[in-house]
């Protein structure tokens, strides 16, 4: 059975039909790319998997029960700017992704964690900002660091809340090429390693083949500029990458002891950051 | 070169912020001098032996029918009402700023009223306060904080919807009720934005002060200049003037600093968005 389920789906603004029928399956641990030209309703799309946005007409359901109407942490997002909280440390972001879910009267009352909870998390945190390779700026700013750290950083917050889904809308649209290329090999990691199924935005379509398990491609059939507004885009492609990527079965993958170092797969070479003004 | 490349050097500019000062001290110095040649009795601009004299009255030597010494006396009534009335504008705008910039029904609901409310002017409505709360210390503090509230209610307002949309989404994908969204994510991005919109409100503030001191008051700095302009006292007005205008300048100063040190992040993250 697949994890998200898209029925039917319109989106209507006004007079203006942004989506039309579109009907989706995707599996568990899929990495779906969604491309199509600017302005077909890519980011509408997935606003509507967020729940920032409803559906006109049609259903989306994640483990076959309606999505809630508004966003909820089984759902994470990652944009391609404004992501991370300026006024947070590199530390205190991620570990908003667990303290904002803290329950009891303490978590409700003040959206932290306190004593051993927190301790958890912190080595948790710790943890994940190692694996996308910002452990050398962990009590910095993100006004501090680049725009390609910024974007791990975006990926390890969204992490930390534990989501079964992940969305990201054109999370490296704005990185240059040699630092958008590291940034893939962390986002195969993170796919391959974790049990993640993951909906990408991306106008960049090498980008698209070199990350997904499945490309999908939005458009609209009928453009005849005397009929703006009637028709929109919908799923026009819809291909599986071949050979199949299939990412590591979870249970090969034991998470790592307290003691054991911190596996770090790749090595990150990173655009240089401003420094001085920081201290 | 073009004018608008022309910078000068340090040092230059230093003394250049100098030389406003410098200037008008000098002009008043020369005046003062000519009109005392003239007529030793005028009080119009006092030379600076006088204003000696009479800082040396109000600040350091204390009334001899209360005992108090005046300057500080006027002082320390005056910031009192100044704090208090800031104070409480400053806890409404917090949470009714961020109430109605982050919650659609509140919007709706109060901020027409806001607007509508700040269009009023404040000083038209202290002979009002004083029937209501009589002539006491209430009827200035009420005066600032209602002169003062309303535009720092909508520029909180205004600064919470200025937080990008994302943010909240994220925070929300991360767990977040409405509740911990405005303390962890709106109420540390707009509280220095906040220091900045009560620095602009110092002036209103000291205005109403001010005024509500110059009609109704037994103390306070406005009180006194008000009171001794009967007597022409130009050589204890100015003084007041000057120490009145670098009390709000240490304020404005003050703010500045806590500012910096207590949001570290915030000079870089408001020049890098
Ligand atoms: N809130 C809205 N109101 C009206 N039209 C909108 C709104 N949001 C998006 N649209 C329209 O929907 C279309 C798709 O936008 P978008 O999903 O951002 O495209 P993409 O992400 O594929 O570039 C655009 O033509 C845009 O003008
Ligand atoms: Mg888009």
């Amino acid at each position: 059975m697949s994890l998200i389920s898209v029925r039917n789906v319109w989106k209507e603004y006004d007079d203006t039909v942004v989506l039309e029928q579109i009907n989706l399956e995707i599996d568990q641990r899929a990495f779906v790319a969604l491309v199509g030209p600017s302005g077909c309703g890519k980011t509408t799309f997935l606003k509507m998997l967020l729940s920032e946005e409803q559906p006109t007409r049609g259903t989306i359901k994640i483990d076959d029960a309606p999505i809630s109407p508004e966003p909820t942490a089984d759902r994470g997002v990652v944009y391609q700017r404004y992501s991370v909280f300026s006024h947070l440390t590199v530390l205190g972001n991620v570990l908003l992704g667990r303290e904002l879910q803290a329950g009891g009267p303490a978590g409700t009352l003040f959206g932290r964690l306190f004593g051993a909870e927190k301790a958890l998390a912190v080595a948790e945190a710790r943890e994940l900002i190692a694996a996308v390779g910002l452990s050398h700026a962990e009590s910095r700013y993100p006004a501090q660091l680049s725009g390609g750290m910024q974007q791990r950083l975006a990926l390890a917050q969204a992490l930390m809340g534990r989501p079964k889904v992940l969305l990201l809308d054109e999370p490296f649209g704005a990185l240059d090429p040699g630092i958008r290329a590291e940034i893939h090999v962390l986002m195969r990691n993170l796919w391959n390693e974790r049990a993640l199924t993951i909906v990408m935005v991306t106008h960049d379509l090498p980008e698209a083949f070199a990350l997904a398990t499945r490309v999908i491609a939005f458009e609209r059939r009928r453009n005849e500029p005397t009929d703006c507004g009637r028709y929109g885009a919908t799923i026009t492609q819809d291909f599986e990458i071949w050979p199949r990527r299939i990412p590591a079965p979870l249970d090969s993958l034991k998470p790592p002891g307290r003691d054991d170092p911190t596996p770090q797969t790749v090595s990150y070479r990173d655009d240089p950051v401003k420094t001085g003004s920081a201290a | 070169m073009r004018l608008i490349n022309r910078r000068p050097v340090p040092r230059a500019a230093r003394l250049l912020a100098l030389l406003p000062f410098a200037a008008v001290l000098l002009a008043y110095v020369i005046s003062s001098a000519l009109r005392l040649a003239e007529n030793p009795a005028d009080k119009l601009l006092p030379a600076f032996s006088s204003f000696a004299a009479a800082i040396d009255r109000m600040a350091f030597t204390a009334d001899p029918r209360t005992g108090d010494v005046l300057l500080w006396l006027d002082t320390f009534a005056s910031l009192r009402r100044l704090f208090a009335g800031l104070a409480i504008s400053t806890m409404v705008a917090v949470v009714l700023g961020i109430a109605i910039g982050l919650l659609p029904y509140l919007r709706a609901t109060l901020g027409g009223f806001v607007t509508a409310f700040s269009m009023a002017p404040p000083l038209a409505l202290l002979p009002i306060l004083f029937i209501t709360v009589g002539l006491g210390e209430a009827a200035k503090i009420t005066l600032i904080a209602i002169g003062v509230t309303p535009p720092l209610v909508r520029d909180m307002a205004l600064r919470v919807e200025d937080v990008p949309r994302q943010q909240i989404v994220k925070a929300q994908t991360l767990g977040a009720s409405s509740w911990t969204i405005a303390l962890r994510v709106i109420l540390p991005q707009v509280l220095p934005r906040l220091l900045d919109s009560i620095r602009l409100q110092l002036g209103p503030a000291w205005l109403f002060l001010i005024s509500a001191e110059a009609i109704a008051a037994e103390s306070g700095l406005g009180y006194r200049i008000f009171l001794v302009r009967r007597y022409l006292s130009m050589d204890v007005i100015l003084p007041y003037v000057a120490w009145i205008t670098l009390l709000a300048f240490l304020m404005d100063v003050a703010i500045v600093l806590l500012q910096r040190r207590a949001f570290p992040w915030f000079a870089e993250a408001r020049a890098s968005s």
